[in-house]
């Protein structure tokens, strides 16, 4: 059996000026045909004009059973929010 | 359907484990990749996600078929196009597969290897260009019916495959009941060929959804993790309702003596399929099973000195750079 294609996770820029987007992946020889391929399989309909291609391995991410302690931070915070401040009516749009 | 009959994998794990992985589905978290699962819900899926990607894959088959032979130049254009959407609905599910630990030379060897199966439907022929229509209209029908549920489905990577697959599936159902259209209203032996490849797609339709599974505990399970959504009898209930006023509309008549309004229960009484040929082409002893896997067999075979030279390139460029750096 010959050696399997490496794996890229694939991220695609819409036309309408947001960030790439993870939409999946693919298997290519290289970052030459990653891209070729990702053209074909996941912009067939007008989906993106600026593709990115990253090898599934080069990839670092956090890990599910740290969800806890990690966003924890951001929780207990509620005052980053703009409602945790009432502005009386009076004072118009804030 | 395009995942048929797929068996339920026992769980062993902690009893609490399981409880807590029920109770995230029962809340609607999704479940993802790196998440616990346990091990049978992790197999089922392989199995189900696999059968369904295989399913894509060699369903390009039969429509592919015709792509030479389509009737005129937009009509292959077309017809090329929604080919290549099954290819990409095929490499979806396979990227959703892998995320759960198994590789895609894996899952291409059990389908080669007749080890793992694809949806039966598949096993028909396309005998002629109104057979286009009628796997449009009525086999990708009966597919919508099952995957926009799915969309809701509890395993993370399947359900964006799923999303995405829909969004692109409609085209292929409208341009399937568009030939149809113009065959029904065409001459009087095109409307007989529109008539004819109904007869002989009804049934095999019918079957995709699988046998009644009211009472099978591998629904039941299936069904808990949030991996089948509905029962084979609800889909393929609603499947009837909504293709029988499409027949209706094209002046063509159902195949099924038996076809009645039920005013109580709200739908169409209709005849079972044969399931004794369903269990049949299961088997491997539909009309096309041996061409379908002799089709992918081939197709797999020769195209390893692409596979392999093109990775043969990649490398040896890699080497190049490494070594100028």
């Amino acid at each position: 059996m010959s050696k399997e294609w490496p794996l890229w996770e694939i991220f695609i820029r819409g036309q309408h000026g947001l960030s790439h987007r993870h939409v999946g992946s693919l298997h290519a020889p290289n970052a030459e045909m990653a891209i070729k391929n990702a053209r074909d399989v996941y912009t067939r309909r007008n989906e993106g004009v600026s593709i990115w291609v990253v090898e599934a391995n080069n990839i670092s991410a956090s890990s599910p059973s740290e969800k806890g302690p990690l966003y924890e931070p951001s929780e207990s915070k509620i005052y980053r929010h703009p409602t945790f401040f009432d502005i009386p009516d009076e004072v118009g749009h804030m | 359907m395009y995942a048929q009959m797929i068996k339920s994998e026992a769980s062993t794990e902690d009893p609490k484990q399981l409880k807590e992985f029920q109770a995230k589905i029962d809340d609607n978290i999704k479940v993802e990749p790196r998440d616990w699962m346990p091990e049978g819900y992790r197999k089922t899926l392989i199995r189900q996600i696999g059968q369904h990607a295989h399913s894509e894959i060699v369903g390009q088959l039969p429509e592919g078929n015709w792509i030479t032979r389509a009737p005129t130049l937009e009509r292959k254009m077309i017809l090329l196009a929604k080919v290549q959407d099954e290819a990409g609905h095929g490499l979806y599910l396979y990227a959703a597969a892998e995320t759960l630990g198994v590789s895609r030379d894996d899952l291409t060897e059990q389908l080669l290897s007749g080890k793992m199966k694809y949806s039966s439907i598949f096993n028909y022929p396309t005998l002629n260009w109104a057979d286009i229509g009628a796997v449009g209209w009525l086999v990708d029908g009966a597919a919508i019916m099952n995957q926009v549920p799915l969309q809701r489905t509890s395993y993370g990577p399947y359900s964006r495959a799923m999303i995405r697959i829909c969004k692109e599936e409609s085209f292929h159902q409208r341009q399937g009941y568009d030939i149809m259209m113009k065959m029904a209203q065409g001459t009087e032996t095109q409307k007989k060929m529109a008539q004819d490849a109904l007869n002989r797609l009804w049934y095999p339709s019918l079957m995709m959804f699988g046998p009644s599974d009211a009472e099978s505990v591998h629904s039941t399970q299936n069904m808990a993790w949030k991996i089948k959504m509905n029962t084979n009898d609800e889909l393929r209930q609603k499947f009837v309702d909504q293709t029988v006023p499409q027949a209706q509309y094209l002046g063509l008549t159902i195949p099924d003596e038996n076809l009645t309004w039920n005013e109580e229960k709200g739908g169409y009484d209709y005849s079972d399929p044969d399931w004794s040929e369903f269990f049949d082409v299961l088997k491997g002893n539909g009309p096309c099973n041996v061409d379908r896997l002799e089709a992918r067999n081939k197709a797999w075979d020769d195209g390893a000195w692409v596979r392999d030279g093109l990775m043969a390139h990649a490398e040896k460029k890699r080497a190049a750079k490494t070594a100028a750096e």
